[in-house]
């Protein structure tokens, strides 16, 4: 059985133009949507407050369950159904660490089935106090931040094999974050700051594919953090380890069409930089699509069964892997042409 | 022939060796080694993360100190020195007479000499030393404080009767507790964080309490408060005690402390042991104060304040209160392991309840079956007898991960198996990848071995690379994850080794047995 017949040739660069388009619009959607909500939505883990996961035997109103809270003083939480909607789970969250106090969670459990009527079982409580919240918010930015670091030393030097130059980038990134943080530049604008130096390096030091690579990591993460953002979605410790994940996968695309694009530059060297592109992703085509497609099976299956603590986790992954199949098909691809254009004026 | 016997012996010694290791988690009667370790997002449990207040710890330290300088003054008969503890830390002297300098600064030197001389200044004939303690003892302290804290601790959830639990010290001054299973989250985080400092002072009967109260409180006493709850109407009490400061004894001479009941009202009380020492204090502060009353303070909040009626020898004593059978239980628990040196501070908790932890796991073992059947079933259908073989080392991955989990006693998480999910559907790739050259092979004319061979050598380089921006992934995650989301980077990382060894090590030895002595002219791929 065979989806791709091995004579296609979609002619993918092509149509560059258009998938350009697509990129910008997506990523001006999600970036404005971010700056509309004032940054993403961040879960208990970053901000700290309280989470309390309930479970009624019967279904019940919110209102009924808002009525409870309120005489318990917790009037500022917010109360969201969860998981199946026959499970008559609900969430409530409050910004307040308030739970330390004695008899916290019995409090909450008489006020509850007081005011829906009904047996109350709690299920789950988190409660991250103001000081764990912080550190959690720096360790997940400082993941990112060496992810990207580790993984931009490696694209350098596996695809140029330029494994001096990708140490002194690995100095010089060194360098000007260690500049930025005297500055005392806060977490997330270091690791723009790092990306945009990243990218200067890779265009003054000639390192394409890198370059290629890191773009489409970007538009990758940004648009799944934007769509996140668009649905409302908190972000939490599991959101981020999702986006890793995401970076990793996206990447693993990305390694193999460069991969065949410089075997086939090898091959055909005498043809246009447009040809041996366009065959190369579609030389790829068939395995990037069946490994999206077998990624997909797995994490929709996630999605669909794996219950609403996991829920958000399986989503973030499913909007990763079709957009990173995407982005190695129309993004990273394309932006080796763009260099075309400057040896040229060479 | 020889080339690939190695290999063979190498592929049976590691399928053995996971077996070995995971027989225990599916079968532990059969062999008593290590199971695999679920996470308390998956058996339920409570998770703390306290901060032991090192500030309080040095605070009272100098307090100490301070009383210490003051029963040296008084011993030496040194008079006019006032002695005060300031700014939390520090300890200000003021010598109101000239002649006492001199004897004040000899009794320094000679007791006292480890501590640091911030200022010394002179005003209006009033001589002021401000000292305090220097920074490397205070660093010590600050440890100590907390070691003291996490063997406290210790102590009393060891005697609280939790199976398995997990306390350790976190960075400097933070304790992370775990208790798997536990059901009764509040009495455990009331017995852990209750500092229990159990002091004996003396109460003032021969001044006005009233007068206190409005605010006219005489030297070296102070008010603590008795708080009653009714068991009946649920509202509480406070009834104030004017106290001598000085403490008299206190829980650390104690040496055993049992619950028992009152024959005459049926009631339960704690009845303390003190060791020789206390004894002897003890009895001497029952001599020195017959008819005197003598509080029992828990904390900071008068317990009992019971009359002395004759002198005790013996070290022997009763708390008394209105307690139930639970809280005495303890009360007593937490004399016998120990006051904490410092009051610590919740900054997090995490509590699963056990029906939770059941469902998390059934539905993603569910997850991982029906997801995993969906690859497996897709794979035979695409890649015919090729995908047989893929699935074969699909499964074969799951053992892997397994055992490694239980050879390293990692932790099992429910992103963790979220993790080996995710494995299922990305080890694919690297027997797609495989697969989809020896198809490209095969298109060109070549025969089903040297395509096999060319497949093989071709894809092995790119699958080591875009396997390894994953592990960089996971390993970074791992680095900085904490809890469920770490288990998620063990079993990806895991997940990745396995699936190299299995795609490119097993994979290729099946299909080397099945050509081996067989003339293959098409290959099902």
């Amino acid at each position: 059985m065979q989806f791709v017949k091995p004579d296609v040739n979609i002619n993918f660069i092509g149509k560059r133009k258009i998938a350009y388009l697509a990129s910008a619009v997506m990523m001006i959607i999600s970036i404005g949507s971010l700056i509309l909500h004032g940054g993403p939505r961040l879960g208990i883990d970053f901000q700290g407050g309280t989470l309390i996961q309930v479970k009624f035997l019967t279904p019940v109103q919110i209102d009924a369950i808002k009525t409870g809270l309120q005489d318990i003083d917790l009037a500022t939480s917010s109360v969201q159904e969860f998981g199946d909607l026959e499970s008559n789970e609900y969430l409530i969250r409050t910004d307040s660490s308030v739970m330390t106090s004695e008899g916290f969670t019995s409090d909450v459990q008489k006020a509850l089935a007081f005011s829906t009527g009904g047996e109350v079982e709690i299920r789950r409580v988190e409660m991250v106090g103001p000081q764990v919240g912080q550190d959690l918010r720096e360790k997940a930015l400082s993941a990112m931040f060496y992810a990207l670091l580790f993984i931009t030393i490696y694209i350098s030097g596996r695809f140029e094999f330029k494994w001096m130059i990708s140490g002194i980038m690995a100095a010089a990134l060194g360098g000007a974050v260690y500049v930025l943080d005297q500055l005392n530049v806060s977490i997330p604008w270091l690791i723009v700051g790092a990306l945009v130096v990243t990218l200067i390096l890779f265009w003054f030091l000639e390192l394409k594919y890198a370059m290629g690579a890191i773009v489409a990591l970007v538009h990758d993460v940004t648009i799944t953090v934007g769509i996140f953002s668009i649905f409302d979605k908190e972000f939490t410790l599991a959101i981020i380890a999702a986006l890793l994940t995401i970076i990793g996968y996206s990447l693993n695309d990305t390694i193999i069409v460069f991969d065949r694009i410089r075997e086939n530059l090898r091959k055909y060297h005498k043809n246009p930089l447009e040809i041996i592109l366009n065959r190369s992703v579609n030389e790829t085509l068939s395995r990037t699509l069946l490994t999206s497609l077998t990624t997909l099976f797995v994490v929709v299956t996630l999605f669909v069964l794996g219950g609403g603590i996991i829920h958000d986790f399986a989503f973030a992954l499913i909007i990763g892997v079709v957009i990173g199949t995407y982005s190695s098909v129309f993004v990273a691809s394309p932006i080796l042409l763009a260099w075309q254009g400057r040896q040229r004026k060479k | 022939m020889k080339n690939f016997s190695w290999k063979l012996v190498l592929v049976f010694v590691v399928i053995l060796a996971a077996i070995i290791y995971i027989l225990p988690s599916l079968k532990p009667a059969l062999w008593p080694h290590k199971q695999i370790n679920l996470g308390l997002d998956l058996q339920g449990g409570m998770h703390l993360v306290l901060e032991v207040d090192t500030e309080k710890a040095l605070e009272s330290t100098v307090e100490r100190i301070s009383q210490e300088i003051r029963e040296q003054l008084k011993k030496e008969r040194i008079r006019n020195v006032a002695i005060d503890r300031v700014e939390g830390i520090k300890i200000s002297a003021r010598v109101k007479k000239e002649g006492s300098i001199e004897k004040f600064r000899a009794l320094l030197d000679d007791e006292f000499r480890d501590l640091r001389e911030l200022s010394d200044s002179k005003v209006d004939g009033v001589q002021t030393i401000v000292m305090d303690i220097p920074d490397s003892d205070r660093d010590q302290i600050e440890k100590l404080a907390v070691d003291q804290a996490l063997e406290t601790i210790r102590n009393r959830i060891d005697q609280f009767g939790v199976s398995e639990p997990d306390i350790r010290r976190q960075g400097e001054n933070r304790i992370l507790i775990q208790l798997p299973g536990i059901k009764n989250t509040q009495r455990a985080k009331d017995l852990i964080g209750k500092t229990a400092l159990l002091e004996f002072k003396l109460v003032d009967d021969t001044q006005s309490l009233d007068s206190a109260l409005k605010g006219n409180l005489p030297p070296g006493r102070e008010i603590l408060y008795q708080i009653d709850e009714d068991p009946q109407t649920q509202r509480t009490s406070k009834t104030p005690f004017l106290l001598k400061k000085r403490t008299l004894l206190t829980g650390a001479y104690l040496t055993d402390a049992r619950v028992q009941i009152d024959s005459q009202f049926n009631e339960p009380y704690v009845s303390i042991n003190f060791d020789k020492k206390g004894a002897r204090i003890f009895e001497r502060i029952t001599a020195d104060n017959v008819q005197k009353r003598l509080a029992i303070v828990l904390d900071n909040s008068v317990y009992s304040a019971p009359v002395i009626q004759e002198k005790i020898a013996g070290g022997q004593a009763r708390i008394t209160g209105r307690f139930t059978t639970e809280e005495a239980r303890d009360l007593a628990i937490v004399l016998r392991a120990g006051a904490l040196p410092a009051p610590v501070n919740i900054l997090e908790e995490r509590t699963v309840g056990p029906s939770l932890g059941a469902d998390s796991i059934r539905k993603g073992l569910l997850s991982m079956c029906i997801g995993g059947l969906l690859v497996i079933i897709f794979m035979v259908i695409y890649y015919r007898t090729a995908g047989l073989i893929a699935d074969v080392a699909l499964l074969l991955n799951i053992l892997l991960i397994g055992a490694g989990l239980a050879a390293f006693q990692a932790t099992l998480t429910l992103p963790g198996i979220a993790g080996i999910i995710l494995t299922i559907g990305m080890a694919v790739d690297a027997n797609v990848i495989i697969f989809e050259r020896i198809r490209e092979e095969m298109a060109l004319g070549r025969t089903p071995r040297a395509a096999i061979d060319a497949g093989y050598d071709r894809a092995t380089l790119t699958i080591l690379d875009a396997n390894v921006t994953t592990l960089i992934a996971a390993l970074v995650l791992f680095q900085f994850g904490t809890g469920p989301v770490k288990g998620f980077a063990v079993t990806l990382s895991l997940g990745v080794i396995a699936s190299l060894f299995t795609a490119l090590v097993m994979s290729r030895m099946i299909f080397n047995y099945i050509l081996m002595n067989r003339k293959v002219k098409t290959l099902s791929i």
